[in-house]
């Protein structure tokens, strides 16, 4: 399999791969594709684990992201300092969960932390419905998802309403 | 067991890990740490606990909280710590053999340690025993750095820790190496036992690492840990004569996952168009990606059966059958040979492509071709029978794949709303058009689903719904009936026309004409038609594809019906045609003999251009299914072309100079036609099953066709389509696509199977003529090259004595499977009800319960001895029941709902089922214990719109 690149080793690789849903050559596409947002900043060898970030306004400008209401939320989740600057780890974390491959629960723990009711409501609508609505809204979902009606919807009670939508796994993901 | 008390969720057992991993490479902990690892969780973590000293509990008590507090950082600390101080005094003794060691280890790697391991072992086992007497000492060292430094972790000093790691690692590896060895001299059964599992645990989590969600960081922290905690520990287990076997085995399984992984990294490699599908995906939404997908799952499978039928027949009999003109059924016959190379002919599929490899009457009978004695006839059928096995194989198993993905049987209606918020925005949009439609349809759903909360009941008319319905589908029907009568008519006609000779070209083709017709005009009727039911897109879409796939079915199989009318008429002719050619034979002789005045000569062969031949029915049917596929193909070009490409550039450049706005107004652009492109996709494919056997050619030209329409799509779709306006989801649609496909796989390889089990084959054309069945070449071959004894087995095995209770046996196992597919389906029923009941309950529990549950108070009135409940307001001992059913049948927006409802309120009255539920303590007091019960039961019914 000799491949020539050298922007990680082969352990590198391995590990990756044993932490991600990605093979090799995904990897490397991710890699070219964080490299892409500022090839200035990244530096074509990651053998030896450099600290590299790349700013929100990087990230969120993917064309992948850049028309998702969430991307905000999505880059502050998954990066490292909750800001949504991002290292490439946290890059290969966020598209790995993302994949196609990722299980339903990891899936439905990422989507808890990036959904919160409201803002969601209203990025999802774009503010159009009044705030009666939103409030009635917003009741009627913590009525149908609070199991345990404790006023607050908990991550079990999250995934437990989330893992049962049909349509759960074949939105929340992102091919690259 | 505190922490195990605490440890529910991934987390926290995570820190126990965490803790686990650590102490084991801290070389300072070591005989505390042996105990440890070997605990590991659970019962055995139980039992190593409870042998230990007060004095270490105190310790571990310390030291789990801050494990759980300094999630990432505890275990740099530790390194830091122990690490350091293990170099420190023990460097000084023993450190240069010691890292030498360590080094030579690492250097071979993972995978070479474990059977290094034994030698080092050796050498080892004096080291760690002198280390051994240090541990008091260190011990008490470590732990104090331990606590100093567990509190001042940053995460700047993480990463200086990291780049330091692997030279520590290779020291703290080394001694907990020893330190193992010395051990394991001792080591009993049991601590052998508990390693295993420690081993097997960190196995488990290199395998699940990846569903952890953690940071990556220490994911890959972790990771490497594990992977050097199993490489460091596998290679001791195993005693005696089984560790080499174990090492072994150890190192098979590496090499395995090592495999396994570049074949999967080979594998996504080989899976072409993602890039192409993605874009599309970004444009318009995963359903108008799912026919992509679609297509691209037909392409592999049908470059598998090209596959098969062109390394196992065409090329065999291309390479080592007779050459073209050398046998009648490889010619072109006298009288079609001036025409043969004529354009319209070929297009006809008549002339040279007629007698080519692309036909079944081409392929010889010799019963071995070439030096290798190829079975060429069997091979034809094995093929023809392979196809059908490999397909039907993975139609299922994809269909199984798919309804595993899915997610639960999520009921609808259960979480309207939470469902709405949380998966409706597709993640794979990327396009700010479609993701304006989204936001559009999203609002929309959002205030539809609003206003029929608020009103609930309040149908605005359904009767003129459900007769728009019926009118639709009454409609539906019609233009069914017509479209099937059409055909019909049709090809009464074209059998009329078959015994003419003065055909204009309409005529000669118009059966393909009025079905490509048809199928053109129909599915946008259909789709109008639709427009007066009004369903939600999604269960339009389904209804239209049903629609179509019914029209498309008939029409399909009043074509087989014509073309075994066809068929039948053939053999009869041929009949005819085989004795006349005995009787040219004998004439052709006679005349020889007689002209040459020589009885005994014997004549040259005849030319085969000249021979008389039969009709070649298999020849036909092939062609007619070729021609089919053909014209489809070019129909659906056509479409593409006029219909999107042509309409785009019109609506796009006379916008400048027209009236009215064509873009907004009425041509507007197309929209990208899911059901009718994956109807044509799956009927095309049901032709290509029931043809290939009569003409192996037509499986590469539908590989070609549908690499091109891959390719020709793709930019037809980004090129002159909008996106939907209401864009939807696939959803689940994948697996009702491949329903379809399955039930056309199944209609088509009824009429191959009739075929081949009840007509005799020509008698002059392809690999099975002569024999009176296509499948005697089977029994031929069992006698002929088989050993006697699997003849005999064979008769054995078609005797219906064995076959009918073969048959019976799997009916009883179908039966048994279904009841047990039932029976759990019903008790994950009665759970779920359980559980909604629980909810129930908790949730009065906590509101107040006089505002939740008016049904159930009432019932509380009625018991006697109330002495904690808040009063309310007596009521007359009927009001309860007549209440409970307006409640009902109002909160349940759905039939199934209500129904479901009434289930429980049946149900509740059990205490059993309740009891456990409703005991914790609450605000209502002991005297009502029997209360809670049946009120939980109501509750449902009453619950404030639950669902």
């Amino acid at each position: 399999m000799g491949n020539k690149q050298t922007i990680f080793t082969t352990q590198q690789l391995d590990a990756y791969q044993d932490c991600t849903y990605f093979t090799r050559k995904e990897i490397l596409r991710l890699f070219y594709r964080y490299r892409d947002l500022a090839p200035q900043l990244v530096p074509l060898d990651y053998t030896n684990h450099p600290d590299v970030k790349l700013p929100y306004e990087l990230i969120g400008s993917m064309p992948e992201l850049k028309d998702n209401p969430f991307r905000q939320r999505i880059a502050e989740v998954f990066s490292e300092d909750g800001e949504g600057n991002m290292t490439l780890d946290d890059f290969l974390d966020m598209f790995s969960v993302l994949s196609e491959m990722a299980p339903r629960d990891l899936k439905a723990y990422y989507a808890f932390k990036i959904y919160d009711l409201e803002k969601t409501l209203n990025k999802l609508t774009r503010n159009e419905l009044t705030e009666d609505e939103v409030r009635m809204v917003c009741e009627k979902v913590m009525d149908e998802a609070d199991l345990d009606n404790d006023g607050r919807l908990s991550l079990e009670d999250f995934q437990h309403m989330i893992v049962r939508a049909p349509d759960f796994l074949s939105t929340f993901h992102i091919r690259i | 067991m505190p922490r195990r008390g605490a440890a529910k969720s991934d987390d926290v057992e995570v820190e126990i890990d965490d803790d686990n991993v650590s102490d084991s490479d801290d070389g300072a902990t070591q005989k505390r740490a042996n105990r440890k690892q070997a605990g590991g969780r659970g019962g055995a973590r139980g039992r190593g606990r409870g042998k230990k000293p007060a004095s270490d509990d105190d310790e571990e008590e310390d030291e789990a909280p801050r494990g759980r507090r300094g999630a990432n950082n505890r275990r740099p600390a530790k390194k830091r710590g122990g690490g350091k101080n293990d170099d420190d005094d023990e460097s000084e003794d023993e450190g240069p053999k010691k890292k030498k060691g360590g080094a030579a280890n690492k250097k071979k790697g993972g995978k070479a340690q474990d059977s290094d391991e034994e030698d080092s072992d050796a050498g080892k086992g004096k080291k760690g025993k002198k280390g051994g007497g240090k541990k008091g000492g260190k011990e008490e060292e470590d732990s104090k750095g331990k606590k100093g430094d567990a509190k001042g972790k940053d995460k700047g000093k993480d990463k200086d820790d990291d780049k330091k790691k692997k030279k520590k690692k290779d020291d703290s590896s080394s001694d907990s190496n020893s330190n193992s060895d010395e051990e394991e001299d001792s080591m009993s059964e049991g601590e052998m036992a508990r390693l295993m599992e420690e081993v097997e645990e960190k196995k488990k989590l290199i395998a699940i690492i990846r569903n952890k969600p953690w940071r990556m960081k220490r994911r890959l922290v972790l990771l490497k840990e594990a992977q050097q905690f199993v490489d460091k520990f596998e290679g001791a287990l195993g005693k005696g004569k089984g560790r080499k076997w174990y090492a072994y085995k150890v190192m098979m399984t590496k090499k395995w996952i090592k495999f396994q992984r570049d074949f999967e990294n080979f594998r996504t490699a080989c899976i072409p168009w993602e890039r192409k599908i993605k874009e599309v995906e970004s444009h318009f939404g995963s359903s108008v990606a799912s026919y992509f997908i679609f297509l691209r799952w037909m392409y592999g499978m049908n470059l598998v059966l090209f596959g098969l039928t062109f390394g196992l027949v065409v090329i065999p009999e291309v390479l080592m059958g007779l050459p073209y003109g050398s046998i009648p059924r490889k010619t072109v016959p006298r009288a079609e040979q001036d025409t043969a190379q004529d354009y319209s002919v070929l297009m006809d599929f008549n002339g040279y492509c007629k007698y080519s490899v692309l036909f079944y009457g081409y392929y010889n009978d010799q019963r071995t071709v070439g030096l290798l004695k190829f079975r060429l006839p069997l091979s034809y059928l094995l093929v023809g029978i392979g196809t059908f096995g490999y397909s039907l194989m993975l139609v299922i198993r994809t269909m199984a794949k798919n309804a595993d993905v899915g997610g639960g049987d999520g009921e609808e209606g259960e979480f309207t709303f939470a469902w709405k918020m949380f998966t409706s925005w597709d993640y794979l949009i990327g396009n700010a058009e479609t993701a304006d439609n989204k936001y559009a349809s999203i609002t929309t759903s959002f205030k539809e689903s609003i206003v029929d909360e608020q009103e609930n009941q309040k149908d605005e008319n359904i009767h003129l719904r459900r007769f728009l319905r019926v009118l639709a589908n009454f409609l539906i029907t019609c233009s069914l009936g017509g479209s099937g009568y059409l055909i019909y008519f049709v090809v009464k006609r074209s059998q009329e026309f078959a015994n003419r000779d003065d055909l204009s070209w309409y005529e000669k083709n118009e059966l393909e004409i009025i079905m490509s017709l048809l199928g053109l005009v129909c599915p946008p009727l259909f789709e109008t038609i639709a427009e007066l039911e009004d369903y939600h897109p999604r269960i339009a879409l389904k209804w239209q594809l049903g629609r179509i796939f019914a029209l498309f079915l008939g029409n399909l199989y009043t074509f087989l019906f014509a073309l075994f009318d066809e068929v039948n008429s053939k053999l009869d002719e041929e009949e005819v045609i085989k004795n006349q050619t005995i009787w040219a034979m004998k004439e052709y002789y006679a005349n020889f003999s007689r002209l040459n005045n020589d009885t005994e000569a014997t004549p040259p062969p005849m030319n085969p251009a000249d021979v008389i031949r039969g009709p070649c029915w298999e020849t036909a049917v092939g062609i007619e299914f070729v021609k089919l596929t053909v014209s489809d193909i070019q129909v659906t070009y056509l479409t593409i072309l006029i219909g999107d490409f042509a309409r785009a550039v019109i609506v796009r450049f006379l916008n400048y100079c027209w009236c009215w706005d064509l873009e907004a107004g009425f041509p507007s652009y197309g929209e990208f036609d899911i059901s009718g492109n994956v109807l044509g996709l799956v009927f095309n494919q049901g032709m290509i099953w029931m043809g290939a056997f009569y003409a192996p050619g037509l499986v590469g030209i539908n590989v070609l066709r549908l690499l091109s329409s891959m390719y020709y799509q793709c930019w037809a779709v980004m090129a002159t389509n909008v996106p939907h306006e209401r864009v939807f989801k696939a959803s689940k649609s994948n697996n009702f696509y491949m329903g379809l496909l399955l039930l056309i796989l199944f209609l088509s390889l009824l009429p191959v199977v009739y075929t081949i089990m009840t007509l005799p084959p020509s008698f002059d054309c392809g690999p099975f003529s002569g024999r009176a069945k296509m499948f005697d070449v089977i029994m031929e071959t069992i006698e002929l090259d088989l050993p006697a004894f699997i003849g005999t087995v064979f008769s054995y095995a078609a005797n219906p004595g064995l076959i009918i209770p073969a048959v019976l046996l799997m009916v009883l196992a179908i039966y048994y499977l279904n009841s047990v597919s039932k029976a759990y389906q019903n008790s994950n029923m009665e759970l779920k009800k359980k559980m909604q009941m629980a909810r129930d309950e908790e949730k009065n529990r906590r509101n107040n319960k006089d505002s939740t549950n008016q049904v159930m108070q009432d019932l509380e009135d009625l018991l006697p001895n109330r002495s904690l409940a808040p009063p309310a307001p007596p009521e007359p001992e009927k009001k309860p029941e007549p209440e409970a059913k307006p409640t009902k049948t109002k909160s349940g927006s759905a039939g199934k709902g209500v129904n479901l409802q009434k289930d429980v309120a049946l149900a509740s009255p059990n205490p059993n089922a309740q009891g456990p539920v409703s005991r914790p303590p609450g605000p209502r007091g002991p005297g009502q214990m029997p209360g809670p019960g049946p009120g939980g039961g109501r509750g449902r019914g009453r619950g404030p719109p639950p669902r």
